[in-house]
């Protein structure tokens, strides 16, 4: 299951790396005379045209690199929160665990989704505010279970050996604890990019995502949403290509977790 | 029990006081002046002074902090900027539409989950685990928001079956409710699978079977009870997440529910009322906690006296 996966993802990277030799037309430009009335799929076009004259399928096409940066970046602000919290409260257990466990329990308890919007609403839409803002609300998932890890290897005896063989905390989690988490960190890596890619296409539905014209997913869908009685193909290809996106990074991961054989710890 | 119970409920206390710093630190980097809000861009500066006197604003943080969470324990959210309205009664108009959605939503989506995960479970390893893996992760990977979209196009558009959005009656509750089931759906369908794969290989179900007793039947009577607790965790704290209103779908459906309403006041830069609704939202998912809690402890004795799972 993780080649299909694999393959999925791979393909989506490729089509990202070479949008520009891919996508037959400009995607952010007027290449059809449709302005105002969205055309079917035809030969020239083959998923049809939007509502301002531009290639649908070119769109698609670009905003796999919207989507593949902004998923793939907001996973990492979010590992680099998650996994530095998680590590920390697993280490070093005691009072800072509490603390960080508490403070993870009351971001949890925020709603996600709202809280990115008002955060969004605060820094203005754009790249980089998309990336910071998906990645403070998502970590707290990741912090748990690499907390859970790093609690159960650091009562391992290679790492007590270690620790009295007097190594530094930094050495320890460098050296000990961190290498032995990595395959958990990878996988959560790759499930935690399917839920950034659907929280950077929902922020985008909203309007909150990426600005135009910039081609994003999401966006595409709720611009489409206005014509879906006289076009509803507009709105049907950017969402396959999400869920073909998603779907992708899910098989990759959770191809890995049966072939490892772990637990049900990722939920 | 009682000292479980107490515990729970003064974590969860503990839980809404941060939470209620967190919405009260955000509505302070918002950008936008609630005196310019009530008296408009080009009131005169000694106006917007008497405003800010007024509600307080020019008073410290932490004053102004306590005088917020007294009001608020009290149940007076503030009053809407843009809505001229009391946050509270706007919120609590608008709870209605969005529990009757979040509970049906639960109950179809445990309704399709459950079997799916009993399904897996009992062919683990072979063609229906797999099929049903893909099928559950195909759920979980498609948007929300788009589901919604093609479920509106055929059903309301082209089946006609169905109104196009609005609350209306119950035939408008079926789409959103699917669509907000069937992603659920899929996410229970694997944390049951997963517990289940583990109970039945726990050595009582083994001793059940080597007695005789039929994999089906060792699964209802012994393993299920078991595998059920990890998935009323999840429900409770989904159910406190549904009620604090799908934004998403409420969005596509023109559903008149508080994830809407929250959208609404983040676009108009309503700050009580976002402060209200993110507020809300925090204290439903605490009570979903709670809730889901308490059921667990009732259902699992060894919770309720402490001992180790």
């Amino acid at each position: 299951m993780e080649t299909a996966g694999a393959l999925m993802v791979l393909s989506l990277a490729m089509v990202a790396l070479f949008a520009p030799e891919l996508a037959p037309h400009d995607p952010v430009r007027a290449v059809a005379a449709t302005f105002g009335d969205p055309g079917a799929p035809s030969r020239a076009f083959p998923l049809g045209t939007d509502q301002l004259g531009r290639d649908v399928l070119s769109r698609i096409i670009y905003g796999a690199r919207i989507s593949l940066t902004v998923g793939v970046a907001a996973m990492a602000v979010t590992m680099t929160i998650g996994v530095t919290i998680g590590l920390a409260a697993g280490f070093f257990g005691g009072a800072v665990d509490s603390i960080l466990m508490r403070f993870t329990d009351v971001m949890l308890t925020l709603p996600a989704l709202l809280l990115a919007m008002a955060f969004v609403a605060v820094l203005q839409p754009g790249l980089w505010s998309i990336l910071i803002v998906i990645g403070l609300v998502s970590w707290t998932q990741i912090a748990r279970v690499v907390r859970a890890e790093a609690l159960s290897l650091t009562q391992r005896d290679f790492v007590v050996a270690a620790r009295a063989l007097g190594a530094p905390p930094a050495r320890l989690i460098a050296r000990h604890v961190m290498p032995n988490a990595m395959p958990l960190i990878v996988v959560m890596a790759v499930l935690g990019t399917s839920g950034t890619l659907l929280l950077d296409a929902g922020l985008s539905f909203l309007g909150l995502g990426v600005p135009p014209p910039t081609p994003s997913w999401g966006r595409m869908i709720e611009e489409a949403t206005t014509y879906f009685r006289t076009a509803p193909w507009l709105a049907i290809y950017p969402g396959l290509a999400i869920f073909y996106a998603v779907l992708g990074f899910n098989l990759l991961g959770y191809g890995f977790i049966r072939r490892r054989g772990h637990s049900a710890d990722f939920q | 029990m009682l000292a479980y119970i107490i515990r729970r409920i003064a974590f969860g206390a503990f839980v809404l006081v941060g939470t209620s710093l967190i919405t009260f630190c955000i509505a302070f980097v918002i950008p936008a002046d609630p005196a310019v809000a009530v008296a408009g861009a080009k009131a005169d500066p000694r106006t917007l002074a008497a405003i800010h006197h007024e509600l307080g604003l020019d008073q410290p943080l932490y004053i102004q902090y306590a005088r917020y969470a007294d009001r608020a324990l009290h149940g007076d959210l503030g009053r809407s900027y843009i809505r001229r309205e009391n946050v509270t009664s706007v919120i609590l108009s608008r709870f209605p539409a969005t529990a009757i959605l979040a509970l049906s939503a639960l109950a179809l989506s445990l309704l399709l989950g459950i079997p799916m995960g009993m399904l897996a479970a009992a062919w683990r390893g072979r063609a229906p685990d797999h099929l049903l893996l893909v099928v559950s992760l195909a759920l979980v990977s498609t948007p929300v928001f788009w589901l919604g979209t093609i479920l509106l196009i055929v059903g309301g558009l082209y089946l006609r079956w169905f109104p196009l959005g609005g609350f209306s009656g119950p035939s408008s509750l079926v789409l959103p409710t699917i669509t907000l089931a069937l992603g659920s759906a899929g996410y229970y369908s694997r944390i049951l699978h997963t517990s289940l794969a583990a109970a039945m290989d726990q050595d009582y179900v083994r001793t059940a079977r080597g007695k005789g007793l039929s994999t089906s039947a060792a699964m209802r009577r012994h393993a299920l009870a078991n595998a059920m607790l990890p998935l009323v965790t999840i429900a409770g704290l989904d159910l406190g997440g549904l009620l604090s209103g799908v934004v998403l779908t409420e969005t596509v459906f023109n559903w008149p529910g508080i994830g809407r309403l929250a959208f609404e006041a983040i676009f108009n830069l309503d700050i009580p009322l976002i402060m209200g609704t993110v507020l809300f939202s925090a204290a439903l998912v605490v009570a979903g906690n709670l809730a889901a809690d308490l059921l667990l402890a009732w259902l699992d004795p060894r919770i309720r006296l402490g001992r180790e799972t």
